[in-house]
């Protein structure tokens, strides 16, 4: 044991996924000494879109134009959300500043401030969210005004068929048209990764040759939807270079899970949080976490998938940013739900048989995804009696209870501004 | 418009039975029609544990059974071994176990002149690692594990080749009387909701426990006790043999093989409507204490899949518990209930549906005056090539062995290529044009890899709208109520790495999609 480093901390952040990285960001503009850990960044399945509310109450269905009246109705409602913990003037500023982040780490985004705005998903369904990647901001413009649309796909390409959006979008929009394509830069093998394409297009000539093969196809097209994979580096620059090739606005359309808009993201943040100083332990682990007498916190740090200690961190405070059960958070075993690390409470469900309901698809949701942990205003894990169990131990994202963001689309909102709030507290704590 | 059809025998019910009549019918050059309200194995065909009886379950409470278990087995391990593992069987006790039972077991075996050897316990464990070390005793018994999707497959498959109709998604709504006689049936497709009407000498109702209901519909009288059975489905297969607990039959006692996996049940519900047949976390959490007593590895292994099925048990009212009830299966002609070309078939078990379709096809015979004998005692069931994508296994290896550079893999869990999509998609009866992920889910492994259909509902979709199978926003419900149909099967089982799996699913298909929002325009449950 005598050989393992130890490392020292102001805080620390335990999550990689977007709570984590929304929670490093704010810490590093606060200039905090931080490290960050994590396995798997859950950011590789985001469609790229930053939700902040659309759904409210979830059983009726009812779709809000307006985020933020809705965010004011779901307060009123659900005084346990953890939006309820901010005030709104703190959560507008939230959004603001991770959008400007992004803006800094070159993933521009787009959105209308106090509206909601609908976007296209590979399913050809269509999705209110509040914030768009720019490479989609030209699909949601034609979407809205219906003109007349080109939609490519490709051989090989599964899961992803211009045909099915086309048909599944005809009805709101006459003129969106589908057409299907042989990839200019084909491998060895049929199936095509859109992160293999992605990469293709970052060449010059394989773009040349795109535009070659859409450019009779056109017609009176005054936009082109493609799957994501307009560049994996230079989305910008790829998508500028198509446009001028074909004189038409070009937007992406994500890809099912795990997609090129999501990989740009987490690779964009890693890229800035590393730049702005954050130590970032990547597919690493906290293996176990101990309070001391001089109430830092001590954490054991492995390898994913190895119980070897390789190093300790010293650490003034935790946020807690670990997600649900993908995200490792949580655990959820046979009889009960529980926090693996600190052991701390979860908010419930009685017993198994009422985590799920017998409809996968129930208006009003699981009620296991109202689970995770309760926390007080500063963003602190709390005991049954609602008293902080540590005053330097914070929480943020989907591990908290009383929220369910996949079917109140509000998941990047959620993780944005409870790391904004997790970071503030923080802050008031060492103020103090 | 609505569409009429002719035939000589209309058959009622894609189970085990059904498709055994129609295959058993076709055989004797008679003309028939099969329809079914869902698809092929809907009911308990569908959900049982795949058990090739040796007999011994039922030989201390129904002797007849037993008998009727072992002339079965020995036939259909010849007829129809493609579609039967030899796994041989064990009955066990232990510790705290009837002793009384186990030491009566051998001579009720021997009365109803069953095989039945004693094992030593060591070599039982040796044979047998997942034993608990409480087994007190073990006899060798002849059970065998049998795969219910694909012997059905089998049988409509060759039916169909020999001229039998096969309808999906129609269910009868109307028997259409005159005096004593049912001249025709009408029908609702469910999915397309298409009317039809069939003109039939003789109409046989197969439909297991919803026989009764179907009788009704004719005016006619048939009472059965509905007892659902809940049974799980293990990561990976727990033994060699199939593992009987040796005690008067209960909760969890029966453990059988097949592939890669095993089937651990059951359980024994009295059940007064056959709404709502789902497993329910209560049962899940007993089959799992239970069948940890006989092995304890029971408690600790991943399980993918729990499902319930419904016993449809001859005689009404009996009291105590429904296994008391005979395993024996009824023919009615009902004749008796001043109805002359109407014959029902219901009770049994999976083991003897080929007696079960004999008997009724010779009645039927009998009826409309066909003197052809039965040829399902002699005539093999030959794997058809149709059906080779419903065969756990077959997909990776037909893959890795060869295949077009141009093909596809639509379902990454099971290696399923969009070839075998094309290929199950042109068997389909075309006579509703109607193609559905579950349907395709009868016919091959897709969805019963770990992402549960999570991945493989967005691939096989998105290649259906892309060959003009699906259009407008069909693709919407298509995804829905697949899922749903796999959801049935998780719901129960949620708890450590399935639960992770739910979580991804629901943050794709509500999170992203918003696939909850979607008016759900799929009728079929």
């Amino acid at each position: 044991m005598t050989n393992i480093k130890t490392n020292h901390a102001q805080l620390t952040i335990i999550g990689t996924g977007m709570a984590g990285m929304a929670a490093a960001c704010f810490a590093t503009q606060n200039r905090i000494n931080t490290i960050q850990i994590g396995v798997n960044s859950g950011i590789i399945y985001s469609s790229g879109f930053l939700d902040l509310m659309g759904i409210h109450p979830i059983d009726t269905q009812l779709t809000w134009n307006n985020p933020w009246q809705a965010i004011d109705q779901l307060i009123a409602d659900s005084p346990n959300h953890p939006y309820a913990r901010l005030r709104k003037p703190e959560i507008e500023t939230a959004m603001k500043q991770f959008i400007d982040f992004m803006e800094a780490a070159e993933r521009p985004y787009m959105f209308n401030k106090n509206q909601n705005t609908e976007v296209i998903t590979p399913v050809g369904t269509v999705k209110q969210t509040y914030a768009v990647p720019r490479s989609m901001w030209a699909g949601t413009v034609a979407l809205k005004e219906r003109h007349s649309c080109l939609i490519v796909d490709f051989v090989g390409l599964k899961a992803f068929s211009a045909k099915q959006i086309a048909d599944m979008l005809m009805p709101r929009w006459p003129k969106i048209r589908p057409l299907r394509l042989t990839f200019p830069a084909v491998g060895a093998s049929a199936d095509l990764y859109p992160e293999q394409m992605a990469r293709a297009l970052e060449v010059e000539a394989n773009r040349i040759k795109l535009a070659d093969a859409i450019r009779p196809h056109l017609v009176d097209a005054k936009s082109l939807g493609l799957p994501a994979i307009l560049g994996m580096y230079n989305p910008h620059q790829v998508r500028t270079h198509l446009e001028e090739l074909l004189g038409v606005d070009i937007f992406e359309i994500p890809t099912i899970p795990p997609s090129v808009p999501g990989i740009r993201l987490k690779e964009a943040l890693e890229e800035f949080l590393a730049a702005k100083g954050v130590r970032l332990l990547l597919q690493k682990r906290v293996l176990f976490a101990k309070q001391q007498k001089n109430g830092k916190f001590i954490l054991s740090i492995g390898n994913h998938g190895s119980d070897k200690a390789e190093q300790m961190i010293e650490t003034d405070s935790v946020i807690l940013a670990g997600g649900r059960f993908l995200g490792m958070g949580l655990y959820a075993g046979r009889k009960k739900i529980q926090e693996p690390l600190f052991n701390l409470p979860v908010f419930q469900p009685q017993d198994r048989a009422q985590w799920h309901q017998a409809d996968f698809f129930a208006p009003r949701g699981h009620q296991i995804s109202q689970a995770g942990l309760e926390i007080d205003d500063s963003f602190r894990p709390t005991d049954a009696a609602g008293k902080p169990i540590y005053k330097n131990l914070f929480a943020a994202g989907s591990i908290l209870a009383h929220q369910d963001w996949m079917r109140q689309k509000c998941g990047a909102g959620l993780a944005i501004a409870t790391a904004y709030g997790a970071v503030k507290a923080f802050k008031k704590l060492t103020a103090s | 418009m609505k569409n009429n059809l002719k035939t000589q025998v209309l058959i009622i019910g894609g189970g085990a039975t059904g498709t055994g009549i129609a295959r058993d019918l076709t055989l004797r050059g008679v003309k028939c029609i099969l329809v079914e309200k869902k698809d092929i194995n809907a009911g308990a065909s569908g959900a049982n544990h795949g058990l090739l009886h040796s007999g011994a379950r039922y030989v201390s409470n129904d002797p007849e059974s037993a008998k009727e278990c072992r002339d079965e087995n020995r036939l259909l391990k010849q007829l129809a071994p493609d579609c039967i593992e030899e796994t041989g069987g064990l009955f066990v006790a232990v510790e705290g176990d009837d002793e009384k039972f186990v030491a009566d077991f051998q001579s009720y075996c021997d009365k109803a002149d069953l095989p039945c050897c004693p094992m030593d316990i060591a070599e039982a464990k040796e044979a047998e690692p997942a034993l608990s070390d409480k087994t007190i005793a073990a006899f060798a018994v002849e059970d065998a594990s049998v795969d219910p999707f694909k012997l059905v497959l089998e049988n409509i498959t060759d039916a169909q080749k020999l001229g039998c109709k096969f309808l999906r998604h129609s269910k009868v709504v109307k028997f259409n009387k005159t005096g004593n006689t049912i001249e025709s049936v009408d029908l609702l497709n469910k999915t397309t909701g298409k009317e039809l009407s069939i003109e039939a000498d003789i109409v046989v109702n197969a439909t297991g426990a919803w026989a009764g209901q179907v009788a009704a519909l004719a005016g006619a009288d048939i009472d059965l006790i509905y007892s659902k059975g809940t049974l799980l489905i293990t990561h990976s297969r727990v033994s060699q043999r199939v593992i009987n607990r040796l005690r008067p039959p209960g909760d969890a006692d029966i453990l059988v093989p097949g592939g890669t996996v095993s089937i651990l049940g059951t359980t024994s519900l009295r059940m007064d409507s056959l709404n709502k047949i789902r497993p329910t976390v209560a049962e899940v959490d007993r089959i799992v204490d239970e069948g940890a007593t006989m092995m304890p590895g029971l408690e600790s292994t991943r399980y993918i899949r729990a499902y319930s099925g419904v016993r449809p048990l001859l005689g009404g009212g009996g009291k105590g518990d429904d296994r008391s009830v005979t395993r024996g299966f009824d023919l009615v002609d009902h004749a008796k209930d001043n109805i002359e070309n109407f014959i029902t078939i219901t009770g049994g078990k999976l083991t003897t549906y080929r007696l079960m379709a004999e008997k009724t096809a010779d009645l039927v015979c009998n009826r409309i005056g066909v003197s052809a004998p039965c040829q399902t005692r002699n005539i093999p069931l030959i794997s058809a090539h149709e059906t080779r994508w419903a065969v756990p296994g077959f997909s990776p290896k037909n893959w890795f062995k060869s295949h077009d550079k141009n093909d596809l893999l639509l379902c990454e869990c099971e290696m399923v290529p969009q070839s075998a999509i094309e290929e199950i998609v042109d068997y389909f009866d075309i006579f509703d044009q109607q193609v559905d992920l579950k349907g395709i889910g009868k016919r091959s492994r897709i969805g019963k890899g770990s992402c549960q259909g999570n991945f493989c509902s967005l691939r096989i979709t998105s290649f259906l709208y892309d060959r003009v199978l699906l259009s407008a926003n069909q693709g919407a419900s298509e995804i829905h109520s697949f899922i749903n149909e796999r959801w049935k099967g998780q719901r129960c089982l949620l708890w450590g790495a399935p639960v992770v799996q739910a979580e991804l699913q629901e943050a794709m298909h509500c999170g992203f999609f918003g696939l909850e929002l979607q008016p759900n325009s799929s009728t079929s449950s």
